[in-house]
């Protein structure tokens, strides 16, 4: 039997160039082309160049980090707490439930206080949302969505309407109607479309623009009466998990927090982002905005919550303790910032003096892991969602 | 060209780096500063962190009112 190799000599037209040569094969981005031996010579030598192109662009990005880690390390001149030293210390915090939300037949992922206080929004794994009167603890709208797992929901600044999405990779907007015969459903508005799952939604200062953010990577700006996309935002290098919008007064910026541990913070009209932050070692599952503006909290699967300031450009606190294992999936400031209230994955919701770096209480209650929690918009109370079913309101 | 998209990713990268070097950013003993000082002015209009008693919280437990 005769065992010999041939070189095939194949004739054709050039992938490349298109004349007739004596083409071989040549590997494109693992995709099998053919070329002539001139435009194999010349695909080579390219390749070379850009080596060294990519090459030099990797050690000025290397030489501009390394830049600046200096210029943050020299302004790191102190520790918050440090700072915080002579600041009288918090007494005892009696904070109890006052109000359990029973209604979802699932975990609930997410929740959103209406600016009236009272009202409350709620999304869980089974595709219900659910609008409640904490007051009473009555349902007053409940929505069925198309898909399972509804991460996202949010209240419209004037109180008229809900917005929601998750597994359907849309956001879609229901205007709150307190006709008993109309069907909520049927004033379903699609506005935002991703390419994979919808992991937070927010509304801007009006009921005209949504916010969202996606698993597929990016956030994104939409107009809620045409659908359109106003403004798209690239640089998370993983899902986006969650996002926070800058109170009003300080301007047009958000931060967004992902699945590759970085927050960053972003200008809304120039998509551009303004400030990358990457200390957490695992995803970020929460950011919420210090009610300053100046600073911004973000919770982790790797049991921290850490809080950065802007102007300083870097982390300034950790709040963490060696008996908290646990990822940390929602937190939010009490209205002068003082306190970080922090759910976790182990059930509880941790209460942080920010200032000081303390833990000042924990609350037992929950059944199973907090997915959310926000402080209601006077600060009276604030709300948790557990995987055990139910809301929780404290105060 | 197989790697132009790896050297117009590393140019973005070079790009916002730059960009964050720009910025004029303030010490953190003045950060810290504001930021103290903003949670201490505003400390007694936070009612979870003073605790508002029964009657202006909607959450707390009312007092049972009693006809005499």
């Amino acid at each position: 039997m005769c065992d010999q190799t041939f070189l095939a000599n194949v004739f054709g037209s050039c992938d490349k160039c298109f004349k007739q040569r004596a083409l071989r094969p040549v590997f494109k981005k693992s995709q099998q082309l053919s070329y002539c031996s001139t435009c194999a010579e010349i695909m080579a030598t390219e390749a070379l160049h850009e080596n060294e192109t990519l090459a030099s662009l990797k050690s000025e990005a290397e030489n501009l980090k390394g830049k600046l880690e200096e210029e943050r390390a020299k302004l790191h001149d102190v520790e918050l707490h440090q700072v915080a030293e002579r600041v009288e210390a918090l007494g005892q915090f009696v904070m109890k439930t006052r109000r359990t939300l029973k209604g979802h037949g699932n975990k609930v992922l997410c929740m959103d206080w209406c600016k009236d206080k009272r009202r409350i929004v709620s999304s869980s794994q089974d595709g219900k949302v659910i609008v409640w009167d904490s007051f009473t603890t009555n349902k007053e709208h409940a929505v069925t969505m198309p898909c399972t797992w509804v991460m996202a929901c949010a209240y419209a600044p004037s109180g008229c309407a809900i917005a929601c999405g998750g597994l359907d990779n849309k956001c879609s907007v229901y205007p709150l109607t307190f006709d008993k015969n109309e069907n909520m459903a049927a004033k379903k508005k699609s506005v935002a479309m991703h390419t994979n799952y919808l992991s937070a939604c927010s509304f801007t200062n009006s009921d005209m623009q949504i916010l969202t953010a996606s698993g597929d990577g990016t956030c994104a700006l939409w107009d809620v009466e045409s659908g359109q996309l106003l403004q798209s935002f690239h640089g998370h290098g993983a899902d986006v998990l969650c996002l926070d919008l800058a109170p009003s007064e300080t301007g047009n910026t958000f931060v967004s927090g992902g699945c590759d541990k970085k927050a960053m913070v972003w200008d809304m009209r120039s998509g551009q982002c303004v400030q990358a932050f990457e200390t957490h070692e695992s995803d970020i599952n929460s950011v919420r905005y210090y009610p300053s503006g100046d600073a911004f909290a973000s919770g982790s699967d790797d049991a921290t919550c850490r809080l950065y300031d802007l102007r300083a450009d870097r982390e300034v606190a950790i709040y963490s303790k060696e008996s908290i294992i646990f990822g940390a999936s929602s937190v939010d400031f009490s209205l002068s910032g003082r306190l970080l209230f922090a759910g976790y994955n182990d059930y509880t919701i941790n209460v942080w003096d920010v200032l000081k770096g303390s833990r000042v209480s924990i609350l037992f209650g929950h059944e199973n892991r907090v997915s959310t929690l926000r402080v209601s918009p006077d600060g009276t109370a604030f709300c948790s969602g557990s995987w055990d079913h139910t809301l929780r309101v404290w105060a | 060209i197989s790697g132009s998209s790896s050297v117009a990713s590393m140019k973005k990268v070079v790009q916002q780096l730059q960009l964050e070097a720009g910025l004029n950013s303030v010490k953190v003993s003045q950060a810290a500063a504001d930021l103290k000082q903003f949670s201490l002015q505003n400390a007694q209009h936070d009612p979870l962190l003073t605790g508002v008693s029964s009657s202006t919280n909607p959450f707390r437990p009312q007092k049972v009112c009693s006809f005499l």
